[in-house]
């Protein structure tokens, strides 16, 4: 087993920015807005890094798709210890239309040409909340998948995985390669250290094109409009059971 | 099993949704620095950049929701300033082939201005130790550096700074503390007051007189606890800084070896100058923070604030208060870090005061951040140079330029 572990980083709207709609509802202000490392993809980071120092795996290579900001994403990803990283170049309209299936695509073909033995992502985005990446990509290399993984463990050519389902816990075990998100509850991503921040500077990033990959773009979505959530209304306050059930009935809940 | 389904689904939902739970709970996120007029980050090199956003998210994560109680239990945050030190903030400015992180004194200054958003006390001493380790750094022979710059960078051991005395303050040349040359030791004798960290910290590094009167009858010496003859006074009460200790350091027939002195006799009072230099770029960053920190929580206060049937933000004067105050915070910034190579001093305290102000009688009650940014600040007008002695300095250099 080639012992490389593929990292898919997002670079996403910080989590504690109050988001706004465009005057012409086409999506979000994004710019001049702060940008860091979607949180569920720094726990994948973290899980890759915490592999590489139990020498689980040899390499962590950290991708991200994207415009020239791509890269910040990775070097943070460098900075908490991946090895190296790979810069897939997307921008201008195919990044705006840029989904889970384009990046499933990408991920995909780099696994191949990477002689990938694990792909790590977040479960999802906070920005399109699609969940469906890891999955994707499952299914387009035939791999087995290991999704909201709250635990997972490296067993010879086999790995454990412990998954966050409706219904509580459910642990399976799949062969390798194979794909893996991570769930809020993996692991507590580190803190990036001055030196580490530093030497990232030194490790190098590929830039790739789709089309070197010999991948299409294209989207077969389109967004026709966002809006904002409609306000919160205030609730009513009921005395007795009673009232509460001819409330309900009388809104058509019951 | 339908009764699951939704259910699950929510509770799934309501995990991955951390954004909604930081969101809600804490003020800290509101110490992020989203605002863009006044964002520290303008300016910045990429990697700098990196730094600040490391030192942000440790003061957010693991200072900010302590600051309140280390200020009120008057706790010195040994395990926090630890992990400090396991990213590097322990001897930013030391060099790294004793365990510093060799960065440059622009570097220092962005660390120092992003951590104090999390507690400028804790901070204010955290640069207090770097100063001691830098000194040692740069001063110090090479066994000196290698018997105690790696232990300070690592904060296994902790060091304050002894120059200050109950007689000298700022006429420091004057200092009394007296170092006989006895064999291959000194026997100290004397007392230094105000010292941060004292009774608590390891290692001292002390200003003392083994020459004549004046500046050139000093000498610096290193002592550690546990020497005898070295004793402490009361832990003082102060109104702010109350996470770091504050006492008098007592020295009677203390005998130091010689081999801990820094550098030659008399060179003592040029390394205690240039030590402060540096520190009081770091204090001045450690301000910064503060103000910034408040700027924030000024804005916050008047977004939520209501009288009169609307929201303080609403009124005129304090829009332009607060335009004001984000005007001196980046014009302070600009001079802080135009300093870490100048080395001059600013005022961004008063921003902290009229954000106190605009919180009104709310701002007073202990329960609100900002009285304990004006408290632990107000302390850096006086030391590492009061304000007079930084005029004294600016206006000696004018007039003897020709």
């Amino acid at each position: 087993m080639s012992g490389r572990v593929l990292v898919g980083v997002k670079r996403v709207i910080d989590y504690a920015v109050k988001i706004r709609v465009k005057p012409d509802n086409s999506g979000v202000v994004t710019d001049g807005v702060k940008h860091s490392m979607n949180p569920f993809c720094e726990i994948a980071v973290e899980e890759a890094v915490k592999m590489k120092e139990k020498k689980l795996i040899k390499e962590v290579v950290a991708v991200s798709c994207g415009p020239q900001q791509a890269q910040e994403t990775i070097r943070t990803a460098l900075a908490m210890g991946a090895d190296r990283g790979i810069h897939v170049e997307v921008s201008g309209k195919d990044f705006d239309l840029l989904g889970p299936l384009q990046v499933s695509k990408i991920m995909a073909a780099l696994a191949k040409k990477e002689d990938a033995q694990l792909i790590i992502l977040g479960k999802q985005a906070i920005d399109g909340d699609c969940n469906q990446t890891g999955q994707m990509t499952a299914a387009l290399l035939d791999w087995p998948q290991g999704t909201f993984a709250s635990e997972v463990s490296l067993e010879g050519d086999k790995v454990k995985v412990v998954r966050e389902i409706d219904g509580g816990l459910e642990t399976i075990r799949i062969n390798t390669p194979a794909v893996l998100t991570a769930d809020l509850r993996l692991n507590t991503p580190r803190y990036a250290t001055l030196p580490n921040i530093m030497k990232a500077k030194k490790k190098k990033i590929e830039k790739v094109k789709p089309a070197d990959l010999g991948l299409d773009m294209t989207s077969r979505l389109e967004v026709l409009r966002v809006d904002e959530p409609p306000q919160r209304l205030a609730g009513v306050k009921v005395e007795t059971v009673a009232d509460l059930v001819a409330k309900l009935r009388e809104t058509g809940r019951l | 099993m339908a009764a699951v389904g939704p259910l699950g689904r929510i509770a799934r939902l309501g995990s991955s949704i951390c954004r909604n739970q930081r969101l809600i709970c804490n003020r800290s996120s509101q110490r992020r620095g989203i605002a863009s007029c006044v964002d520290p980050a303008h300016g910045l090199s990429e990697e700098q950049k990196e730094f600040q956003e490391v030192a942000f998210n440790f003061a957010a994560n693991e200072m900010a929701p302590h600051m309140a109680e280390w200020d009120q239990k008057e706790i010195f945050p040994i395990e926090t300033m630890r992990k400090a030190a396991q990213l590097g903030f322990g001897g930013i400015y030391v060099h790294p082939d004793v365990g510093g992180t060799g960065l440059s004194r622009l570097d220092t200054s962005v660390i120092f201005e992003a951590l104090s958003t999390g507690c400028v006390s804790t901070t204010a001493y955290i640069s207090i130790h770097n100063m001691c380790a830098w000194m040692i750094d740069t001063f110090g022979n090479t066994e000196q550096r290698e018997k105690f710059c790696p232990d300070l960078c690592s904060m296994e051991k902790f060091a304050s700074y002894c120059l200050t005395e109950p007689g000298s303050g700022s006429d420091a040349a004057s200092l009394l503390t007296t170092a006989q040359l006895k064999g291959d030791h000194y026997i100290l004798n004397g007392s230094k007051a105000f010292i941060s960290g004292g009774g608590d910290t390891d290692v001292y590094i002390v200003m003392c007189r083994t020459g004549a009167k004046g500046a050139k009858g000093i000498s610096c010496v290193v002592v550690e606890k546990g020497t005898p003859g070295l004793n402490f006074g009361k832990k003082e009460k102060k109104i702010g800084w109350n996470s770091q200790p504050t006492r008098a350091v007592i020295f009677e027939d203390c005998a130091v070896p010689v081999a801990n002195r820094l550098g030659a006799e008399g060179q003592g009072f040029t390394m205690a100058m240039k030590g402060l230099n540096g520190g009081r770029i770091n204090i001045a960053s450690c301000s910064l923070g503060a103000a910034h920190a408040c700027v924030q929580l000024a804005r916050d206060h008047l977004l939520v604030r209501k009288q009169f049937g609307e929201t303080l933000s609403n009124n005129q004067y304090l829009q332009f208060k607060l335009a004001e105050m984000a005007t001196k915070l980046v014009a302070s910034r600009l001079l802080v870090r135009g300093a870490a190579t100048a080395l001059q001093e600013n005022r961004p305290d008063a921003i902290c005061n009229q954000a106190l102000q605009m919180h009104g009688g709310y701002g007073y009650l202990k329960d609100y951040a900002v009285q304990q940014f004006v408290r632990d600040i107000r302390v850096h007008q006086i030391l590492e140079g009061t304000n007079e002695v930084m005029r004294m300095i600016i206006s000696r250099n004018l007039l003897t330029e020709s």
